[in-house]
């Protein structure tokens, strides 16, 4: 099964660059996450003030320019995790907290076709 | 709002450690059997103790020292102290019992653990065992499946698994195969073996020989993940980026294989839309690094090529057959195969025409290398159908037909074989 993990968070609030240590950890989470065969792709995420909104409505695009009111964004970065099931997607998301110390993680199957039992349990 | 059930997330740490827990146990012992036994002894305690005490930081390193802990105990208990004392001093001398690393540090993710979960692969696929025991071995100990886990996914009886494995356990044991990443002469042998193991995981999953599935899924993801780990702690193998390009891009494909009811789809007749385009992207990625190795390209790679043919091309009419028929070509070199020519006959049906295909088929049948083979002739009817040859055709089919033991397969082969009869 695979799954999209991604960090949540308010991205008004002040935040400053990680310290070393920090980025030093997560580059050795990302290899356990690798080499346990985890991690299939990781991605960044640049804040919405860099990016702007697309909506079609009654054949009429709007282009809105960031940044986004939304409560909680994506922020950070996210990765596409393939793990036996949402408990061991839970776990590695644990893992990536972790190192950041606190946080918001969101795991969500990417694949609406497990449901079906394709992917399900053997 | 529901919190995750903690029995659920204990078993996931677990089986996300098993590999590298049982691995690193068996540095310590000296005894893969015995290593298992620890490893689920570690789990009773986890069991026992993080609901209450809470999980620790570093769950890996936690199970790691509980583990070794037990063995220690054990040792004592065993009452057969010199001998053990003297090994346990031998294997101390490369690792020394730990206590678990200060909060925030990652202990477990030393790099000796990655070596020694490669060694574990090397063990568990060693030549002293039968193919179905190495299979099973692996997919117990590194893929942390349980036996009922395996006896399902190969349609077999729980204790006949059981018994395998116990038996392949012992067959380690007896024959002292050193927990080692075999160098020299030796090593290319055994890591064939390994990679041989890890396919023969993936095929049985992608078309499985017995049973009412055409597919199992879950035995190809698994492969696919031994596959990546391999990549990973091996990374100078071009084998290794191959066997790992081949199964990434067969697996792009998996789900379009099956048909609503499950039924197989052929490559020809499935929706390439539905084609995983992160899997494809990643197997031509793992076909870049077999390049950047320099080497000849080996039997995976070759594969991997030819399957990368068909998944670049977004039409069936787009696919470049010449060069699918020049790789089938290179792979008859390095690793000559009546199923590698049965395969080529069929790209050079596609190349040029069924007519010449129908030659090397015809060749094929005579060698009678291929008897009971049910592919053999069912690419022969396929052949003989282009042709116009219905009748023919169809009971190749049939003979087809009856010579699967899939049971979606042998289906297949007899509604087309019905359609040419009507």
């Amino acid at each position: 099964m695979r799954f999209l993990g991604y960090t949540l968070g308010d991205e008004q609030a002040p935040m400053a660059p990680p310290p070393p240590e920090m980025m030093d950890a997560m580059d050795e989470f990302l290899e356990a996450a690798t080499k346990a065969g985890v991690l299939v792709a990781t991605g960044g995420i640049a804040p919405t003030s860099m990016g702007a909104k697309v909506t079609l409505k009654d054949g009429e695009f709007t282009v809105v320019d960031g940044p986004f009111t939304e409560a909680k964004e994506l922020i950070g970065g996210w990765a596409l995790m393939e793990c036996r099931d949402l408990e061991e997607a839970v776990e590695w998301a644990k893992r990536s907290i972790s190192v950041v110390g606190e946080g918001e993680v969101r795991v969500r199957p990417t694949d609406a076709m497990w449901i079906d039992g394709v992917y399900g349990p053997a | 709002m529901p919190v995750a059930d903690p029995t659920a997330a204990i078993e996931a740490v677990f089986r996300i450690e098993f590999a590298r827990l049982v691995a690193g146990l068996t540095r310590f012992v000296g005894d893969v059997g015995l290593a298992e036994e620890l490893a689920q002894d570690a789990l009773v305690d986890a069991l026992e103790q993080w609901p209450t005490h809470g999980t620790p930081r570093n769950p890996g390193a936690w199970l790691m020292t509980v583990g070794k802990r037990k063995a220690i105990d054990r040792f004592r208990r065993d009452r057969r102290l010199d001998e053990k004392y003297a090994l346990l001093g031998r294997a101390g001398a490369t690792d020394a019992p730990q206590s678990a690393p200060p909060p925030g540090t990652h202990g477990a993710f030393e790099d000796h653990i990655d070596d020694d979960v490669l060694r574990l692969m090397f063990v568990a696929c060693h030549p002293v065992l039968s193919v179905a025991a190495r299979t099973a071995l692996t997919l117990r100990l590194v893929g942390g499946l349980t036996t009922a886990e395996i006896a399902r996914a190969y349609v077999v009886p729980e204790a006949t698994v059981k018994q395998r494995i116990l038996r392949a356990k012992r067959a380690v044991s007896k024959a002292g195969v050193p927990f080692e990443v075999p160098e020299g002469e030796d090593r290319a042998a055994r890591l064939g073996s390994v990679l041989e193991v890890v396919y023969l995981i993936f095929n049985e999953g992608y078309s499985a020989t017995a049973g009412a599935d055409w597919t199992r899924p879950a035995l190809c993801a698994e492969a696919l993940r031994l596959g990546r780990v391999l990549a990973e702690l091996a990374p100078d193998e071009p084998e290794v980026h191959g066997l790992a390009a081949l199964m990434e891009i067969q697996s792009s494909r998996l789900h379009a294989r099956r048909g609503p009811d499950g039924e197989p789809v052929l490559l020809l007749d499935q929706d390439r839309r539905t084609w995983d385009r992160l899997l494809i992207n990643r197997g031509l990625a793992a076909l870049d690094r077999v390049r950047d190795l320099d080497g000849e390209r080996g039997p995976y790679a070759l594969q991997a090529a030819i399957a990368a043919c068909h998944v670049v091309a977004f039409r069936v009419e787009d696919t470049d057959w010449s060069r699918v028929v020049a790789l089938y070509g290179e792979l008859a070199e390095v690793a000559p195969s009546p199923i590698v020519e049965l395969n080529r006959a069929v790209a050079v049906s596609m190349a040029s025409e069924p007519g010449a295909a129908l030659d090397l088929v015809d060749q094929l049948a005579a060698s009678g290398t291929l008897d009971g083979y049910h592919l053999l002739y069912g690419v022969r009817g396929d052949l003989l159908e282009k042709l116009g040859r219905s009748a023919e055709a169809a009971g190749e089919f049939r003979r087809a037909a009856s010579l699967t033991r899939n049971e979606s397969e042998h289906q297949l082969l007899l509604d087309r074989a019905e359609a040419l009869e009507r």
